[in-house]
């Protein structure tokens, strides 16, 4: 119990913030409570499916496919197949991290990785539909072709900018999420 | 989108569960692992971006980087999109109306990337994945990108 208090603390604490700011902004409380309400729906429609997934991927897939396909030494490869797979997934960027955590368990090279998160972050491809819609073909092409040199290059600064010792904690890290 | 995520993942589970019924029991059981190690950080995401949403609509985004132009606007509407989480859905239809509402192309270019790209409000999860370091590496560096994104778009879209 003191475990689980401890972990939600946090929470609790911006759900108590949230209902002084109710108390003295009825209007903006309540506002706030129901696009919260809205995003829980959300979350609880996506969030599951995506996980199981990763459940299955850590079960079934041997970590030398995932080696062989995004590992080091998977070149050009590699870095493609990252980038398709951060296009085409569903769900807000914080639903990239979990699949990044069993990504290091299964051996993903460290800048496919982090391609791997810029793919997810920039676009998707029902996004990029919605993007055309409403701002432009010129605008959301543009965006897309600058994106995707953008997001190999940003990888590999960061992966320089942190130590190899730094990244095997990051590693290790992600072996204890499903524990 | 959401139907066909829903049909992959249940057709790949029941045929993982035909396989084999222990493994597939056990992938169940890593999935809800690694969702409750992750819940409280989501939920603090998701109140956080409740109120946010709640302050900032699209009407104070327009006053914000509406009439504004020029660099001081491409700032500005890069620190907006950079603190808020905006599902795509509604992003896009926001940014359409700020262009109705005399934004210029580069201010848009620099809030609908750093929206996409810088996750203020989701740092809480992040970090827990990545750690502080790297988490906040990678927010600079593509709130940076952004400007070049700006940049270009406004050269190239007219």
């Amino acid at each position: 119990m003191k475990k689980i208090l401890k972990r939600y603390r946090a929470f609790l604490v911006v759900v108590a913030a949230v209902l002084v700011l109710t108390i003295f902004n009825y209007e903006l409380g309540m506002k706030a409570l129901n696009i919260t309400a809205y995003s829980l729906k959300e979350m609880i429609l996506v969030i599951p499916p995506i996980f199981v997934l990763l459940g299955l991927l850590d079960i079934w897939v041997p970590r030398e496919t995932m080696v062989k396909y995004m590992g080091e030494g998977s070149g050009l490869k590699g870095i493609l197949l990252s980038i398709f797979i951060g296009f085409a997934a569903a769900g807000p960027l914080y639903g990239a991290f979990p699949v990044a955590a069993v990504f290091m368990k299964k051996g993903v090279k460290f800048s496919n990785i982090l391609i791997f998160i810029g793919a997810w972050s920039t676009t998707k491809i029902p996004m990029f539909l919605f993007e055309v819609a409403a701002l432009g073909t010129q605008f959301a092409v543009t965006r897309l072709l600058i994106d995707i040199p953008g997001i190999i290059i940003i990888a590999v600064i960061l992966a320089k900018l942190v130590s190899k010792n730094e990244i095997k904690k990051i590693y290790q890290n992600a072996e204890n999420f499903d524990h | 989108m959401n139907t066909a995520l829903y049909i992959v993942t249940l057709s790949l589970l029941f045929f993982s569960y035909y396989k084999d019924k222990k493994k597939t029991k056990m992938a169940l059981k890593k999935a809800w692992k690694a969702f409750e190690n992750i819940l409280p950080e989501f939920l603090v995401v998701i109140l956080l971006v409740g109120v946010l949403l709640a302050v900032v609509n699209p009407e104070v985004i327009s006053k914000i980087i509406g009439s504004d132009s020029g660099w001081m606007g491409v700032v500005l509407a890069a620190i907006v999109g950079a603190v808020t989480l905006i599902p795509g859905f509604v992003a896009f239809p926001t940014a359409a109306l700020l262009l109705q509402g005399g934004a210029g192309y580069m201010q848009i270019g620099a809030f609908v990337s750093t929206l996409m790209m810088v996750g203020v409000v989701t740092m809480p999860v992040e970090i827990k994945y990545f750690g502080k370091k790297l988490t906040i590496y990678r927010n600079i560096l593509a709130f940076i990108f952004s400007f070049i994104v700006a940049y270009i778009i406004g050269l190239v879209v007219t």
